[in-house]
């Protein structure tokens, strides 16, 4: 029997399951991986610092593109962190948008993850079947912000603007003789305002859940692939500062949503999901059932929506620009547009890190300012970063095909590792 | 919340009186500096304790202090001598001696590194600031012994401030490019790089050349006090000196 030497493969940063940029030199003994040393970098832009060279205001557009599939959570990270900062509290309104958004979010991040976990350990349907609904969630995105993916839609005090009345229409006028049966589907739920489009989507999207699970969740090939796969224990997850689904799914029950609400989490009722062997498997079941949880969160938040209108942003002029109508007849307001767009506002001293439950786990951003219209240093703590750093320690004497799917498991972007 | 926060930092005071010095924080947080040199033990203790157990350590950044709360455009003689987009390098409208040697007594030092601990059992957070000793290299012990999570963080604030971690096992580059030079981060590095690549069409290679394109400032660092976002506890009544009037 020829005797195998143990040799070094490079995996990426050009290749289809390697999620992006992920370089990864890995040792192996036949088959079997001995070390896994992951490069990473390929994607850092120095958001950071780019960040210290502006007012706080125009960095929220880079927040979108740390982690392009989960934008307005990252956003979200942020004002939150300059909120904590000024010391304000943006209107109850604005807290149940961002409740809603954060969990549309949740929602988008999850198909995503879904589907091109599911790709790469071969699954080929469930890829197109995720994208599906991720578009209907795509469009909420542009009918509240204007674009699709970078949003820039919360801002520090609130978010942008209100819901709009109405859903943008695919055909711009509906002729029932002109138009065929797939226009009409595209449509669909598409004739009252966004919180009924919404709505609509939450009472079908269980349903869609059922279909992946009919895909994935008994089916043979994806549980020899998953089940047993890349176990952490419940302490080495801790220690290696893993947080969100790659925690759950060792069978910690941690949520910030529950144990340090912000925002409206407080006051919507919701299950944490976890795990109990800490396998790619259960993390799959923790982050389909997270899917479910999001749902109904989105729905309650719906309904507070509709019972309770009022202002979405505060009422002070220092942080938020006054209304069009007013710079046209108040020169006061003219002068506080012309000073918030061209200098900003000035942040007291101080320090303060602020964390949400980002879909990937715990976004946190630090902020130490020193009083100025920029921030002196912004750390942006990125769940993936430290979930890829356990890397070596996760695919060590598994197969070459197991380290696919650990990728898969870990739900890694690029833009927030690299930053 | 409140309270939890409170008999955290009264079980932290009596554990470690002397070695964690507690900071004010405006919002509520426990923040406390601490001597490189303390940094090991004290962090494997607020691991392993029971009534600390952080078990978790979410963060180490790094921090360059250099020109904290300096601005580039004086505010307070702007309405005077008319307004302009024009930077001045150093211009700073702390203009009070007091007010400057406090926050030289802040920092004594360049470089810090400003480590998140998380406790899930308690629910709380706890901040710790050590500053690195000397600056070429600054130096402080990594915590890669009790928490392995520290591993690529201190090898990010290695690659981007250039702080050294000894006790490290692994300390590379993570984030830069192979082979850069430089620790990109740092106050005095400028925002748009040292170096850009091309492609030569001679050498039919990529090359590298120095940046063709001048640093310029969009928007000048300003520091005005807003009287409404001050926190109450520098709002109290005798601690008005060194402040600067409302811009």
């Amino acid at each position: 029997m020829a005797e195998f030497q143990s040799y070094t493969m490079n995996f990426g940063p050009q290749h289809p399951a390697a999620h992006g940029v992920l370089r990864l030199v890995l040792e192996m003994d036949g088959e079997v991986v001995m070390r896994a040393d992951p490069h990473i970098g390929l994607l850092h832009r120095a958001t950071e610092k780019l960040a210290e060279s502006k007012p706080y205001n125009q960095s929220i557009g880079y927040m979108d593109r740390l982690d392009y599939v989960s934008m307005m959570a990252n956003e979200h990270g942020y004002v939150l962190a300059i909120e904590k900062l000024l010391g304000i509290e943006p209107p109850p309104r604005a807290l149940y948008i961002r409740v809603m958004f954060d969990e549309i979010t949740r929602i988008l991040n999850h198909l995503l993850w879904l589907g091109c976990h599911g790709l790469d350990v071969g699954a080929m349907t469930i890829f197109l079947y995720c994208f599906r609904e991720r578009e209907n969630l795509m469009d909420c995105y542009e009918a509240v912000s204007g674009t699709r993916m970078h949003a820039t839609y919360y801002r520090p005090g609130g978010v942008y603007r209100d819901l709009p009345e109405r859903m943008p229409r695919h055909l711009a006028q509906p002729d029932a003789n002109r138009v065929s049966g797939r226009d009409k589907a595209m449509d669909e739920g598409r004739d009252g305002s966004l919180l009924d489009f919404i709505e609509h989507f939450t009472r079908r999207f269980p349903g869609h859940v059922d279909e992946y699970e009919t895909l994935l969740t008994e089916n043979r090939i994806w549980k020899q692939r998953t089940v047993g796969i890349s176990v952490v224990s419940p302490e080495r997850a801790l220690n290696l500062g893993f947080t969100g689904p790659m925690l759950r799914g060792s069978g910690v029950e941690w949520d910030l949503r529950k144990k340090q609400p912000y925002a409206a989490y407080a006051d919507v009722d919701f299950d944490i999901p976890v795990g109990v062997n800490g396998d790619c498997y259960d993390r799959y079941l923790v982050r389909v059932e997270e899917l479910r949880q999001s749902n109904r969160i989105i729905r309650q938040c719906v309904d507070w929506l509709r019972a309770n209108p009022g202002p979405v942003m505060v009422d002070d002029y220092k942080l938020a620009p006054p209304k069009r109508e007013e710079m046209k007849e108040k020169m006061e307001s003219l002068i506080h547009h012309f000073k918030l767009f061209t200098e900003g506002y000035c942040v007291p001293e101080g320090e303060a890190y602020a964390a949400v439950e980002h879909p990937k786990g715990e976004f946190g951003v630090y902020l130490v300012s020193d009083g100025a219209n920029k921030p002196f240093r912004v750390k942006i703590r990125a769940p993936g970063f430290a979930h890829m750093a356990a890397m070596d320690e996760m695919v060590r004497g598994h197969m070459l095909a197991d380290v696919v799917a650990t990728i898969g498991t870990m739900d890694v972007v690029f833009g927030e590792i690299d930053r | 919340m409140a309270s939890r926060l409170e008999s955290m930092a009264e079980a932290l005071h009596a554990r470690f009186e002397g070695v964690l010095h507690r900071r004010e924080s405006s919002c509520g947080e426990l923040n406390y500096d601490i001597e490189g040199s303390d940094l090991p033990a004290t962090a494997a203790a607020l691991r392993d304790e029971e009534e600390f157990s952080f078990a978790t350590l979410i963060d180490v950044c790094g921090v360059d202090y250099l020109g904290y709360g300096q601005a580039q455009w004086r505010t307070e003689e702007a309405t005077e001598s008319g307004f302009s987009r024009a930077v001045e390098p150093g211009a700073s409208t702390t203009s009070s001696a007091s007010e400057s040697e406090r926050r030289a007594q802040e920092q004594p030092a360049r470089f810090a590194a400003v480590y998140h601990l998380l406790s899930l059992r308690h629910n709380l957070r706890v901040r710790l600031r050590a500053f690195a000793v000397g600056e070429n290299p600054p130096v402080l012990p990594s915590v890669t012994g009790v928490w392995q999570a520290a591993d690529w963080f201190e090898r990010e604030a290695f690659d981007l401030f250039g702080i050294v971690f000894e006790g490290h096992g692994d300390l590379r580059r993570i984030l830069t490019d192979y082979g850069f030079i430089g620790h990109p981060f740092r106050k005095d590095f400028p925002l748009s790089g040292k170096v850009e690549v091309r492609y030569d069409e001679d050498k039919r290679r990529v090359v590298y050349e120095p940046v063709s394109i001048e640093p310029r400032t969009l928007v000048p660092r300003v520091i005005r006090d807003d009287n409404r976002y001050r926190p109450a506890l520098r709002a109290e009544p005798g601690d008005g000196g060194g402040q600067v009037g409302d811009g």
